[in-house]
């Protein structure tokens, strides 16, 4: 664990079942910078001789780790879902070409190998408890070495849609092909009463206002049903909604990742498949 | 600004994706290929740096003879020039072979910045630009919504999870991973092709660039993820499913 005035993290860390925990301490620390945190954690590494690093893969760990990997000479396996050992040698599971399939990547040199493991990939309540002895390790940084000058977080206005409270989502992705089309959804989360949510990309083309995204930069909701409109379901986007009690998906392609954590999936084309359930539900509702 | 964009031909999004023979990579002599689309917001970006502040775009893209469509394609949306790392195998690189070849070539350039997408569609590390930025010796930041020019240097606007932002000052040069959406993607005009047919494409060849070191993350094995959750697949003339989907909607789910 690195920052400044850490130490009660650090303890919280400690009461797990763990063997030791350095807490990496500086005044430097306070505020993350790539440069920062790679020259305290390389110290680090390089003095307990690891023969495996794990991170989570957060925007932070994606912002520094691959540096340190270099600094290291080494390569950082990026977002890995499993690790299983095979004949000896440990094997790390990650999606490709967006989740479409899987690989299993091999590591070989020596170690330390670096690894960050995907958000979920394992249950965090399953870490037991313990008493570990924490080291605090004071790297020795200086000002010089740090060259992007951060500044205070901030949120841009207060989100005026608020999915993280809705029942019943409705969410569009790329499937719906052009702006234009956008009322045939709008159409379905009417007649259903649900919010109107969507994929990224849905968002970065201006087709729907960025407060309507679901995903690791929009929002994380668990409503009771999700009914996901031409939405592949690209890892960014399930993060956000795989916590929905029902989802439902509606894809024309039966290999798209999204009907992996479908409990209901409608293999079709959506133009044909909206209008005709819009009309159900009306149906079903009068 | 003198700016490299390095960018990465990737299999079309709606391809079907076959696994090959050898079982470590997928069959792809059928494919269509396009640019990677982070990488087409961080061409963006490059193109509306340079109508602001002047300077010139210069395209770095690794890949196989296939990719000079994508270079070229490049070029008609209005970069200057390209440098092809022509690699006709590029499995047999992990991201640190990757971004020694574009950092060696980007080098050479002397440039203010060297832009790159988030990630790659197809293998996804999202690496390559930290590890050029690093052996480049450059400063860097990750995940951009926002470049703006200051007196020292450049002012980014880096996005952090669950919404929040955050600007960062660095100095130049500097790598900047720049996430989708920063910008809105410009289509080639047909004066743009026809311009981008007298282009210069410097091709270099991977030897060329000096040995790259032994590979130590390899892809052993490719392959359909195993379902792990049991979907209901409703199939058939829409009128139908959608009949079929109210009646769960209503008596299973309970939301009707």
């Amino acid at each position: 664990m690195a920052g400044n005035g850490i130490s009660g993290l650090a303890q919280e860390l400690a009461s797990k079942r763990l063997d030791k925990v350095y807490a990496v301490e500086h005044a430097l620390l306070g505020e993350y910078t790539p440069d920062g945190y790679t020259a305290a954690l390389e110290a680090l590494v390089r003095q307990v001789n690891p023969s495996c690093v794990l991170f989570p893969h957060t925007y932070q760990v994606r912002d520094f780790v691959p540096k340190l990997a270099t600094r290291l000479s080494r390569v950082l396996v990026s977002d890995v879902i499993r690790v299983r050992v095979e004949d000896g040698a440990l094997v790390f599971v990650r999606l490709l070409f967006q989740g479409k399939l899987n690989g299993d990547m091999r590591v070989s040199g020596p170690a330390p190998h670096l690894v960050s493991i995907q958000a979920g990939a394992y249950r965090a309540e399953n870490v037991q408890t313990g008493s570990a002895v924490v080291e605090t390790v004071t790297p020795a940084l200086t000002p010089d070495q740090i060259r992007s000058k951060p500044h205070p977080p901030f949120r841009e206005s207060s989100r005026a849609v608020d999915l993280t409270a809705a029942e019943l989502i409705v969410s569009v992705g790329r499937g719906i092909k052009e702006k234009e089309n956008i009322p045939i959804v709008e159409e379905l989360a009417r007649a259903l009463g649900a919010e109107l949510a969507a994929s990224r990309p849905i968002c970065d083309n201006g087709w729907l206002p960025m407060e309507r995204q679901v995903g690791s930069s929009g929002q994380t909701v668990a409503p009771k049903l999700y009914l996901a409109v031409g939405i592949s379901g690209a890892i960014q986007h399930l993060v956000g909604m795989k916590g929905a009690k029902t989802i439902v998906a509606i894809n024309k392609d039966s290999n798209a990742p999204i009907f992996e954590v479908a409990d209901i999936g409608v293999v079709g084309d959506l133009f044909e498949v909206v209008p005709a359930l819009v009309e159900e539900i009306r149906k079903a509702k009068s | 600004m003198k700016i490299i964009v390095a960018l990465k031909q990737v299999p079309a999004r709606d391809s079907t994706l076959k696994v090959d023979g050898g079982g470590k990579w997928i069959q792809d002599a059928d494919l269509s290929f396009e640019i990677n689309e982070p990488d087409a917001y961080a061409l963006e970006e490059g193109l509306q740096l340079k109508e602001k502040h002047g300077g010139e775009v210069i395209v770095l893209c690794l890949g196989p003879a296939r990719a000079a469509q994508t270079i070229r394609e490049a070029l008609a949306k209005g970069a200057d020039r390209a440098i092809h790392i022509e690699e006709e195998n590029l499995a047999g690189l992990d991201t640190l072979g990757m971004a020694q070849l574009i950092a060696k070539a980007a080098a050479a350039e002397q440039a203010d910045l060297l832009l790159t997408g988030l990630q790659s569609d197809d293998l996804g590390s999202g690496q390559t630009g930290v590890v050029a930025a690093e052996l480049l010796g450059w400063a860097h930041s990750t995940i951009i919504m926002q470049v703006d020019k200051t007196d020292g240097g450049i002012r980014v606007k880096r996005e952090l999870e669950d919404g929040w932002f955050q600007h960062i000052d660095l100095p130049l040069p500097a790598v900047l991973a720049i996430q989708s959406g920063i910008n809105k993607l410009r289509y080639a005009t047909l004066m743009g092709i026809k311009k981008a047919k007298t282009k210069e494409i410097k091709r270099l060849t991977a030897a060329e660039l000096g040995s790259s070191p032994p590979a130590q993350a390899v892809i052993d094995r490719i392959y359909v993820p195993q379902k792990s959750k049991q979907t209901q697949i409703l199939e058939g003339p829409a009128r139908e499913v959608a009949a079929r989907l109210v009646e769960k909607l209503k008596f299973e789910v309970r939301v009707l």
